[in-house]
């Protein structure tokens, strides 16, 4: 069992954060790594990108959005509480090099939490960060006080103006695309449409895109197939070859499809698992 | 002159017929009876030079085991057994024997071999049964310690052997469960994973430690193992799925048969709702390939519902490199086989799911490489296939995993470890491979051999230091 030691309910109980002893991952753990947690024997394996890692202590940071049966059941455990599963770190590291200009991480929702230690990562690195954080409104903004000491200079939005800049991150991200300052690389980690569009407008300013992709996937080896994207026309694998790639080259609206591959199962699975609740049978 | 003794013929095993089996999970064979066993075993010539061995890859003393069965002294056949082999209700059940040691059996020459591998089965089901725990001894402890990497067939031998000769053992599994593909890739149909599990158990019992979620080139690499191992198997299978790379593949209801079997055995999808993976159930199912991995993906297809599963091939009946069995019984089933056909591309609806698929006709020229006669496309020959889920089963490549987080390790050009084929050493000093991150994609047993061999390569590295 890997043993939860913290756990924090943000957003409004709609995004948990969890601590979880897992000494070999946090030893090895880079930006931009992700693991897959399972719950219980009969849970899925689902993969999350780290947050943090704190290698002295021994312990990852995930935090998750509920969305479905498997968070709302990641939900149920509490501090003492553990996952039966977890393995990692998968995937390829941010490849955090020194830039000439000014480095963007947006973050969307909790791709927020995606982005975190890439800023962290990209200032540590010696580049110049702005970051820039958008919800749908101020209660669901997570990570706003992480993301000011990550980064040189931070931009909140949210869609209903009740923070911050009224609007999209892509508005606040064309100021700095159409600014003086040189812009050397953007990273972009959250909703599809979002990863989408920042891609989209930078693409026209020419300037490199990273974004960070959360297909569905099953062993997170490279074993079957499942998370596979269409980058520049060609077959990649999320999970070993990912989770970044170059945001003008990936295929978003197959991605769009594929992460919808199970949406009435996984709404029957949820029915059946708030009814549980409900009656009592969980737990 | 002496009276001619009575033939017995080689005695069925009872199945679960066609069209109940079709509909469940549950086991198809369904095993022999201690009388059956016995009457069976009594065909045994008990050959002086038994030639049945020689077919078999991990070299099982067959007429000694066969031979306490007809005794009725079934803990004395699973001894036997189990000085040769960590997986008999395994081996039993999914082992090719008609091309193996039932091919070698002096009987087959005029009559039907001897059933070695349904007695083999029926000797591991027993003891199981009787919670028998005969097992042969373990030497003295050497204090050198070995790491498997990868708990499938060829690792498992490894850790068996070496468990037995004194050494301690630690296996590691990048999955949840210990069993490689016995528990991700073969369904429970044709291995229920309690029999699996239960060989796992067995090896725990003799001092096997497992170390599960571990992803070996990720959690820890090769080199690092050595901090605390003395020498490191790597039997990490094929572990890479083939595409077909033609348009149309990422459509929602394609997945590669690693993916599809995985969800449904690994991760139960067939249970769901009780257990938490999704798969998609479709109703018109192609399963593109005609191996074991083609039959599985297609008779569970079957099992989760279709109504028509249909095996798609590009050659013809006498290429399918699936066994006879396995053919036979998917046959019975009700699969269609739909043979010298080669999918082109698949076409989707408006939500990205995979609704039918465009097929070209083929013919055989000349042989390939392979000694196969290569399909060739017959020209203006295509036609539209319906379809709601397809299974690409063409088989798999080499996972680089492994092989690009450890230098000195040397591999081919197609990804695969450069292994000594005897020893099963690899171009690392304290490193040996075997099983299909060698060879390529095989059977289990074949593994299993190689397994062997490595582990008596590795016992004379660890006791003379070569």
């Amino acid at each position: 069992m890997y043993k939860i030691v913290e756990r924090e309910e943000m957003a409004q109980g709609t995004v948990v954060r969890n601590v979880i002893e897992a000494p070999k991952v946090a030893k090895k753990a880079r930006p931009g790594q992700f693991v897959i947690l399972k719950a219980n024997e009969t849970g899925e394996r689902i993969p999350l990108t780290m947050a943090d890692t704190d290698p002295e202590a021994g312990t990852i940071t995930v935090i998750y959005q509920v969305v479905g049966k498997s968070t709302a059941l990641f939900k149920t455990l509490q501090v003492g509480d553990g996952y039966q599963d977890l393995l990692g770190p998968l995937g390829q590291p941010t490849h955090l090099e020194k830039y000439d200009g000014l480095v963007i991480c947006v973050g969307g929702g909790t791709g927020t939490a995606v982005v975190h230690p890439i800023t962290k990562g990209f200032k540590a690195a010696g580049n110049q960060v702005v970051g820039i954080i958008g919800s749908r409104t101020k209660d669901l903004l997570i990570l706003e006080k992480e993301m000011t000491a990550a980064s040189h200079e931070l931009k909140v939005c949210t869609d209903d103006g009740s923070y911050g800049h009224h609007g999209f991150v892509t508005d606040v991200l064309k100021g700095y695309l159409e600014g003086k300052d040189k812009v050397s690389l953007v990273v972009a980690a959250g909703p599809v449409p979002m990863m989408k569009f920042v891609s989209k407008m930078t693409k026209e300013y020419g300037v490199k895109t990273l974004v960070s992709l959360n297909s569905i996937m099953i062993d997170g080896t490279g074993m079957c197939g499942g998370c596979r994207v269409s980058v520049g026309g060609k077959n990649r694998f999320t999970c070993v070859e990912g989770p970044e790639f170059d945001g003008h080259e990936v295929d978003f609206d197959e991605l769009t499809q594929r992460l919808g591959a199970y949406r009435d199962m996984e709404k029957a699975a949820m029915e059946k698992f708030d009814h549980d609740c409900k009656i009592g049978l969980n737990h | 002159m002496a009276e001619k003794k009575e033939k017995i013929a080689r005695q069925p095993m009872p199945e679960q017929a066609p069209e109940v089996r079709r509909g469940n999970f549950e086991e198809v064979p369904m095993g022999y009876s201690a009388e059956t066993a016995m009457l069976e075993a009594s065909r045994c010539l008990q050959c002086k030079k038994p030639t049945c061995v020689q077919g078999c890859p991990v070299e099982i003393d067959i007429p000694a085991f066969i031979a306490c069965i007809k005794e009725g002294d079934f803990s004395g056949a699973i001894s036997k057994l189990k000085e040769k082999t960590a997986l008999p209700a395994v081996c039993g059940r999914v082992c090719p024997q008609e091309v193996q040691c039932e091919a070698q059996c002096i009987l087959g020459r005029k009559d039907d071999p001897v059933a070695i591998g349904r007695l083999e089965r029926f000797a591991a089901d027993m003891a199981r049964e009787r919670g028998d725990k005969s097992r042969p001894e373990i030497a003295a402890k050497t204090g050198k310690s070995v790491a498997v990497i990868g708990s499938g067939p060829s690792g498992v031998t490894v850790a068996g052997d070496l468990i037995l000769k004194g050494h301690d053992v630690t296996v590691y599994e990048a999955f949840h469960k210990a069993g490689g593909v016995l528990v991700y890739g073969i369904p429970e149909f044709r291995l229920p994973k309690k029999i699996v599990q239960e060989e796992m158990d067995a090896l725990a019992d003799l001092g096997v430690k497992f170390e599960l979620n571990a992803v070996i080139g990720r959690t820890e690499t090769v080199d690092e193992l050595f901090e605390r191992h003395d020498a490191i198997y790597i039997g990490v299978g094929a572990g890479l799925p083939s595409f077909m790379r033609i348009p149309g593949e990422n459509l929602i209801g394609i997945y590669s048969a690693n993916e599809y079997l995985t969800r449904s055995n690994l991760m139960k999808a067939y249970l769901f709702p009780e257990y938490d993976t999704p798969i998609v159930l479709g109703k018109n199912v192609a399963v593109i390939g005609a191996g074991n991995v083609a039959m599985d993906s297609a008779r569970t297809a079957l099992r989760l519902g279709a109504d028509k599963v249909r095996i798609v091939y590009r050659r013809s009946r006498e290429e399918m490199p699936a066994r006879a069995e396995e053919i036979h019984h998917g046959e019975q089933e009700g699969i269609e086989f739909h043979l010298l056909t080669n999918p082109i591309r698949f076409i989707g609806d408006e939500n990205g799911r995979v609704k039918s698929m465009e097929c070209i006709k083929m013919e055989l020229g000349e042989p390939d490489d392979s000694g196969r006669r290569r399909p060739v496309p017959i020209q203006d020959s295509n036609f539209m296939f319906d379809t709601d889920l397809v299974v690409i089963a063409v088989g798999a490549g080499a996972n680089p995993l492994i092989t690009s987080t450890t230098p000195g390790l040397e591999t081919t050009k197609w990804g695969y470890i450069v292994a000594d084929p005897i020893t099963g050493k690899t171009k690392k000093r304290g490193v040996w491979a075997g099983g299909d991150i060698v060879t390529g994609q095989a059977t289990v047993i074949l593994a299993m051999g190689a397994g062997r061999q490595a582990a008596n390569s590795i016992h004379d590295y660890l006791t003379w230091g070569w």
